[in-house]
């Protein structure tokens, strides 16, 4: 098998879309063509038109302003609950992997055990103590995403605990944590990176899911699991309301999707060649 | 086995257990306050006194957990404070129609990716692998909510072929089955896209294998090595990640059954959190964590049923 020099096109693709999306939600910061929130009810249910690219909802909101700043809070959610509960697992693979023994058997059993609450139940249950919120969505998802990086990051770390260079620095003296700081960390970003991009896909159908259910995004702020939610109702006068937001969704969950399976086949060359 | 079998269940019954304490610690050692969330922070002392009472919160927590599990254990989870009657009896009646839901989106989902998994593995690199993929790839990607909303448009406001949602009950089956169509499908199709990957992937593994040569080389058909050979040989990851896709069904149940309008265990988790049932949405939930965790505990039986290899190294 020769080198292919060439970029994987699941890369190409998933890069493309998910850099459409980070930019829409970016520009949605300073500019979107209206303000996404400004209700103009003599203009509800337009059609696509120079005012109003995708046209307007059914209290005249214009669809294209709503969808960035709905990317926007994607975004914003997806990074906050996959950097919080990737580096909790990350942290606790790591001082599992370090440690060994009946420690690193206990992390994994409770990683295991946590599996039995998926996001939806653990979000449903905060809702139910504290009342549906953002918040509570950002918590329900980030939790759910501790053990899966604690057993990614567990599982590589325990490759390189393994490797001469470990070996030589511990003969030299040197502790755990520096060990695991200054040759375990870097030698496992590859597989955590990718897994943190395909974890990023899962939290934003999560975050659609639960707006969409009303556990997530509250009302004013955007939303694509909102706006479909509200779509549903008016499925017969307006169906083409339920069509946008979907597609917000597929291309950005394909995107970051893609886009794993494309660094995973660069960084991990053993796997690239895979059926 | 049986040592194999007691060890599983041991640990079922001990996962179960802590599923229901940490259940009872997150609906009643958070920092929330029941009452106030029932009765809202402008009700009166003597109101909140009297509902504290009622909900028996006044008796220490370990008390508490104690007479909540003895209950459950027993089939008694209490009553509700909206409904006014048992939550085991809103239970009963709405469990029928998740379960029937759950299993028949499963099964459908198994008939989906072994059907196109197969295909797809059959023709490795050709057009019918490349369709499967690219399928099963935007299959990953969509949300369940907003296919049901594409299946109704479609099949419900355009064609008019089945209801939209609702659900009639079951004394009238024919009826009763055409309300579940598109939920089913919906749920199925989404898993089916992710289960046809790992059955395409098996089934690559298992082509390669020598005895798959033999088996070609004795002059069976290849539909026959494809479908008595080479499947069963590929089916134990296959079983692993049903297992865990039981357990999105169930909880996909409860996503579902509100797109849809269906009175099953879902949507009464959602009137219950709208009512600040407390107990009720507590009961629920133990039970959806029960179901996943059991679902696991089954699948760990199945591997050993299905490859006999795995047996020797158990005992």
């Amino acid at each position: 098998m020769t080198a292919r020099r060439t970029l994987p096109v699941s890369l190409a693709i998933g890069g493309a879309l998910v850099a459409l999306m980070t930019a829409a939600a970016l520009l949605s910061l300073v500019w979107t063509p209206h303000p996404f929130a400004a209700i103009d009810v003599a203009n509800r249910f337009q059609g696509p038109s120079a005012d109003h690219w995708l046209g307007t909802d059914q209290l005249g909101r214009d669809l294209v302003s709503q969808l960035m700043a709905g990317a926007r809070t994607s975004v914003a959610i997806a990074f906050v609950a996959v950097v919080l509960g990737g580096s909790i697992g990350t942290a606790l693979g790591l001082f599992a992997s370090a440690v060994g023994g009946i420690v690193e058997d206990a992390v994994m059993r409770l990683a295991d055990f946590s599996f039995a609450f998926p996001a939806l139940l653990f979000a449903i249950m905060l809702a139910a103590v504290f009342g549906p919120s953002l918040t509570n969505a950002i918590v329900a998802i980030a939790f759910i995403n501790i053990p899966v990086f604690a057993r990614v990051s567990r599982a590589a770390a325990n490759q390189v605990w393994t490797r001469e260079f470990t070996l030589a620095s511990q003969v030299a003296g040197r502790g755990g944590f520096a060990i695991t700081v200054d040759h375990i960390l870097p030698n496992i970003a590859a597989p955590v990176i990718v897994q943190a991009t395909i974890e990023f896909a899962v939290a934003i159908l999560a975050e659609a899911a639960l707006s969409y259910l009303g556990l997530g995004v509250q009302p004013p702020a955007a939303s694509w699991g909102r706006m479909l939610s509200e779509a549903q109702t008016l499925l017969y006068l307006a169906p083409q309301l339920a069509i946008y937001p979907g597609l917000c969704i597929v291309a950005a969950v394909l995107g970051f999707n893609l886009l794993g399976d494309g660094l995973r086949d660069i960084t991990d060359p053993r796997l690239s060649r895979r059926p | 086995m049986v040592l194999f079998l007691a060890k599983r269940t041991v640990g079922l019954l001990a996962t179960l257990l802590a599923v229901s304490v940490v259940v009872f610690l997150v609906m009643n050692v958070l920092p929330g306050d029941p009452v106030l969330v029932i009765l809202g922070i402008d009700s009166t002392p003597d109101a909140q006194a009297a509902l504290r009472e009622q909900l028996g919160l006044n008796a220490p927590l370990a008390d508490r957990y104690v007479s909540w599990i003895a209950g459950v254990v027993q089939g008694d989870f209490g009553t509700s404070h909206s409904f006014g009657v048992p939550v085991a009896g809103l239970i009963a009646e709405r469990l029928p129609l998740t379960l029937a839901l759950a299993l028949s989106a499963t099964l459908l989902t198994v008939i989906l990716a072994l059907a196109l998994g197969v295909l797809a593995g059959s023709n490795h690199r050709k057009p019918g692998d490349w369709g499967v993929m690219t399928l099963s790839q935007l299959g990953i990607a969509i949300p369940a909510f907003w296919l049901s909303m594409l299946l109704v448009l479609l099949f419900a406001v355009k064609l008019r072929w089945l209801p939209p949602g609702g659900f009639p009950g079951w004394g009238d089956p024919a009826a009763a089955a055409r309300a579940l169509v598109l939920p089913t499908v919906a749920l199925a199709l989404v898993q089916a896209a992710v289960l046809a990957r790992v059955t395409r992937s098996s089934m690559l593994e298992v082509l390669r294998l020598d005895f798959t040569r033999t088996a070609l080389a004795t002059g069976l058909s290849r539909g026959r090595v494809l479908w008595r050979h080479v499947l069963p040989n590929a089916l134990v990851p296959v079983v692993t990640i049903v297992g865990m896709q039981f357990a999105n069904v169930v909880t996909g149940t409860i996503v579902i059954e509100n797109v849809f309008y269906l009175p099953g265990l879902g949507r009464l988790i959602f009137q219950a959190i709208s009512n600040r049932d407390l107990l009720t949405v507590q009961a629920l939930v133990l039970l959806f964590a029960a179901i996943v965790v059991t679902a696991n505990f089954v699948v760990d039986i199945l591997y050993v049923l299905i490859d006999p290899r795995l047996r020797g190294r158990l005992a």
